[in-house]
């Protein structure tokens, strides 16, 4: 069941209207240099390319879903998109303004938040839930009484009563109320876009079910947009309009969610949704659909990145890195298969064999 | 591993170099000329300049700094202004002196404290840990030259069983290890020994304790093994940790013997420095710091890799 | 400017239920340590002592007198006996509080503030700032204290003010990279994160949200300093370079008392029992306090 995206009410802070994509990623690169290995003159610079050249666009409106699996590059693109860590390479640009340039990085922030993982780390242990949640208003200028009286409507809004906890500590919440009050937290500042990187991946199904609700109440009555990143690829499927894929620091393929799920394009994509444990008795997994880890992201393997796992590898694939191509309208793919001219053999069609006939 | 200890070593240099920096430096934030303490007060300006220009302080400072490195490396420490004796000498000597009564004072300090501590850590909340605990409190809260004073008190002055002062019945000229020398050693050995006890003690009963709650003793009981072999488990855990913790203090009692060494007279490094402060021999002053300031950074080096080599667990990057 | 997608703001809703505060926890708990209040109970009476020392004091500390030269404790008129000078000794133990004391503790107040800021700077800026700052630090921090106290000591020559120099330059660095330490690791944590992500300035964040967090443990730390603050300054004046005569000041009368253990041991004594009571006062102090603040919340 997904939302298809509404257009955004109506927002004074809007430039471009709805065919304005609301965040367009170019190229965004981010290595991690290791510290220098062995002694002596010649030192290697290894680095761990977390992202290596990300780009997409985001609708306004739209929930696009985030799936890899563990070292893909998901937790660093979002901090990069926070412009939590600055990128080597690649821009970003929020409603037609370029972040850091015309747009500056304070009117950013104001306009982009984030929900973190660990709902419990952060919080500041030292600072009540509605200190927390006021902070961010004060920053940019809010009075104390307003923030807090901000503070404690969006405690409200959130499912959570103000009497009751907005002058505790974040020790005293259940995991649940915990991230209740980072979504709270988040919304104190009026965004209009928010990250939400495995926001629910650490609660109970039950509770993650009130979230995810919650979440969804927010986004329609509020016109937000949302990057939400997960490895739970059936929250995924339930929450998102269009699915991004990513494999060692890069995007293998981008579609609407429905269309992704039901017919992958991507071998990679394939096989991560093969992976899923089926709940038909009928249909049992029997084997493993990925074989091995994912490979060392200091030394990603030659051409295509996931060729050494890939069941569709030929040798062309170990030489030539696909570009990202658009397949069809609103499903973009990296793969060799479905590059033109690509030098990759596909199997004959049966067109083609009656012609030899 | 060799390339871990290179740049440790590597490492080490630049604070050699900050340390014997700062040990310069001394003898220039001192008030008061530098030759106050050779020269009479009436002493001519032209006698004042010609000993100036021996002692080399009327260059640049960097150049000072320098050349004073450069003869250090050499083995050069200059010369004591009251003996007229060459620093470096007179300081190794020392230096052999204050190792007697710091290694002794180490090792019952170790033994002491390990006993206390690995008592109070196996017998948790029990009154041996809380005595343990106590006597760890006392050892880090004395002074230990007023202790020094209470033993000579106790057992030189009252009890007369042990000498008071000094290094030996002939001064400290001649050194043999017999009960006569040795003697000598006792009380401030055991002076210097209740600070590292007291450590060594409160180190220990926080790594038995630890070790002892982890999940893999529990583990071992389960399979059947004895107690000792379980202690023998928890003394591998511990050891590396109280070791190091052990060669640490080591390097405190060198670098502040002075206290104690001025109590009993004993012929060691604090003495030395003693009478380098009030005789205001500034080069004396100078090369006893530096030598005792690079003991402890070599020391702490030593401590350091010995940690890496006998606990694999310490992954170093 | 805000953007009006929701204009609901009522003022603060009344009824909030408050918790405790974490510093009122702290204090709740160590309340209940017998240990820690009998040992604040100790530090408070020298204080106190300190303070009023000249209405308490029986005799003039600094009248001296050839007859009353090493008198045993319990001579009628020096209830402590009297020292190499015929001062009377509880007089000028009472007196000497004064500066055994502001010694032991001024120092480590400097030094908190120092080396605490330099710390707090070095862990939050990280890159080069920190390299810089902490490398300095390790220089000096490879100086046994003692050592380090005292050669500083012995080049600035005896007086309160360059004791007092020489001392919070020894504790600075040990403050510091405890300060340090904790600050990197609260900047790491994922509250900074959202903290700088609503647009803070690093002062800003540096004060409501990190301070906080970070004051706790380098103040239990420096507490535990003051009684080898106490140690090093009266080990100081033992030697002479701290406190000079005829000022009244336990490590010092020590020092000149020293001749006397074979006449009057016991009196000679008395100065380094107070040193010992009030520096074991502030050692078990801390612990409490340590205990206190590591109850896991």
């Amino acid at each position: 069941m997904s939302l298809s995206p509404r257009p955004a009410p109506v927002d004074p802070r809007d430039l471009g209207g709805p065919a304005q994509p609301l965040l367009i990623v170019r190229d965004l690169k981010k290595h991690f240099p290791l510290k220098k290995t062995g002694f002596g003159l010649r030192r290697e610079r290894l680095a761990v390319r977390a992202v290596d050249g990300v780009s997409f666009t985001l609708l306004k409106g739209e929930t696009l879903g985030v799936v890899g699996e563990s070292g893909c590059g998901k937790s660093t693109t979002a901090r990069l998109l926070m412009q939590l860590t600055r990128q080597d390479s690649g821009e970003l640009v929020f409603d037609g303004q370029t972040v850091g340039d015309v747009l500056p990085l304070r009117e950013y922030r104001r306009q982009t938040q984030m929900v973190f993982q660990d709902s419990y780390a952060s919080l500041n242990p030292r600072m009540t839930i509605e200190d927390s949640i006021a902070f961010g208003p004060a920053v940019h200028g809010v009075s104390r009484a307003d923030a807090l009286g901000r503070a404690h409507d969006l405690l409200a809004r959130v499912g959570l009563e103000p009497g009751r906890f907005a002058g505790r500590y974040p020790h005293e919440l259940s995991g649940g109320q915990r991230q209740r009050v980072n979504i709270a937290r988040a919304l104190a500042l009026e965004p209009r876009l928010i990250i939400l990187d495995e926001s629910v991946s650490a609660l109970d199904k039950s509770v993650e079910a009130q979230v995810l609700n919650l979440l969804a109440d927010l986004k329609e009555a509020l016109g937000l947009t949302y990057v939400f990143i997960s490895h739970d690829l059936n929250v995924v499927r339930y929450v998102s309009d269009r699915v991004l894929v990513m494999y060692l620091g890069e995007v293998v393929e981008v579609g609407a969610a429905e269309a992704l799920f039901e017919r992958p394009l991507h071998p990679y994509t394939g096989a991560l949704l093969r992976s899923m444990p089926s709940t038909d008795p009928l249909r049992r997994t029997e084997e493993a659909p990925l074989a091995g880890d994912p490979p060392n992201p200091i030394a990603p393997p030659s051409g295509c990145r996931f060729h050494t796992r890939c069941e569709h590898a030929q040798a062309v694939c170990a030489q030539r890195a696909p570009r990202f191509v658009e397949v069809e309208p609103g499903r973009s793919v990296a793969c060799l298969r479905y590059e033109a001219d690509s030098g990759y053999a596909l199997p004959p069609t049966p067109s083609q064999e009656t012609h030899h006939v | 591993m060799l390339g871990y200890l290179l740049r440790r070593l590597l490492y080490a240099l630049p604070i050699m170099l900050g340390v014997a920096f700062l040990c310069f430096m001394l003898v220039h934030i001192a008030p008061g000329d530098p030759l106050v303490s050779i020269l009479p007060a009436d002493a001519s300006a032209e006698l004042q300049r010609q000993m100036m220009r021996v002692y080399g302080f009327d260059r640049p400072l960097p150049e000072q700094f320098l050349r004073w490195v450069w003869r250090a490396l050499h083995g050069d420490l200059g010369t004591s202004i009251a003996t007229s004796r060459p620093v470096t000498g007179e300081v190794l000597k020392a230096v052999g002196n204050t190792l007697m009564i710091a290694v002794l004072a180490s090792l019952i300090g170790f033994s002491l404290g390990s006993l206390f501590g690995f008592v109070a850590g196996y017998f948790r909340n029990s009154w041996a840990d809380r005595l343990a605990s106590l006597v760890s409190v006392i050892g880090v809260s004395l002074p230990n030259y007023w202790l020094g004073m209470v033993l000579v008190i106790v057992f030189s002055a009252q009890l007369m069983w042990l000498p008071a002062t000094g290094a030996g019945p002939g001064g400290s000229g001649d050194w043999r290890w017999d009960w006569a020398h040795f003697q000598y050693l006792i009380l401030p050995a055991v002076t210097m020994s209740f600070i590292p006890m007291g450590i060594v003690a409160r180190t220990v009963r926080a790594l038995v304790a630890d070790t002892l709650a982890q999940e893999f003793v529990i583990g071992l009981r389960a399979r059947g093994l004895s107690e000792g072999g379980v202690l023998r488990h928890v003394v591998k855990n511990c050891a590396p940790t109280a070791l190091a913790v052990v060669g640490l203090q080591l390097g405190y009692l060198l670098g502040g013997s002075i206290l104690i060494e001025t109590v009993f007279a004993w012929p060691g490094t604090g003495f030395l420095l003693n009478q380098a402060i009030f005789q205001r021999d500034l080069p004396l002053l100078q090369g006893s710091i530096l030598i005792l300031a690079l003991f402890f950074v070599l020391l702490n080096l030593l401590v350091d890799v010995l940690q890496t080599v006998l606990d694999p667990r310490i992954e170093r990057g | 400017m805000t953007a009006a997608i929701h204009t609901s703001v009522t003022p603060a809703a009344p009824g909030v239920v408050r918790s405790r505060s974490h510093l009122a926890n702290v204090l709740h708990r160590l309340v209940r340590n017998p240990l820690a209040m009998v040992s604040a109970g100790i530090i408070l009476l020298l204080i106190l002592m300190a303070v009023f020392a000249p209405w308490i004091m029986p005799h003039d500390p600094f009248a001296t007198s050839m007859l009353k030269r090493l008198k045993p404790i319990g001579t009628p008129g020096l209830p402590l006996g009297g020292d190499e000078l015929g001062r009377d000794l509880l007089s000028r133990l009472i007196l000497g509080a004064r500066l055994s004391l502001f010694m032991g503790i001024a120092p480590v107040i400097l030094a908190f503030i120092l080396g605490g800021t330099l710390g707090i700077i070095a862990g939050y800026a990280g890159g080069w700032l920190n390299t810089v700052i902490m490398r300095c630090i390790d220089v000096l921090y490879a100086f046994p204290s003692v050592l380090l106290a005292i050669a500083l000591s012995g080049a600035l020559g005896a007086g309160i003010t360059n004791a007092l120099v020489s001392l919070t330059i020894v504790f600075v660095p040990q403050i510091a990279r405890i300060a340090e330490s904790v600050t990197t690791a609260v900047r790491r944590s994922d509250y900074v994160d959202a903290a700088r992500a609503s647009g803070a300035s690093a002062l800003l964040i540096v004060r409501k949200q990190v301070l906080g967090n970070v004051i706790g443990p380098i103040f239990v730390y420096a507490t535990s300093l003051i009684s080898v603050s106490m140690i090093l300054a009266s080990g100081l004046s033992f030697l002479g370079l701290g406190v000079k005569p005829p000022e009244p000041e336990w490590g010092l009368m020590l020092n000149t008392l020293r001749t006397a253990i074979y006449s009057q041991p016991w009196v000679a004594a008395l100065p380094g029992l107070l040193i010992f009571i009030t520096s074991v006062s502030f050692n078990m102090l801390a612990d409490g306090l340590r205990s206190a603040m590591e109850v896991k919340q």
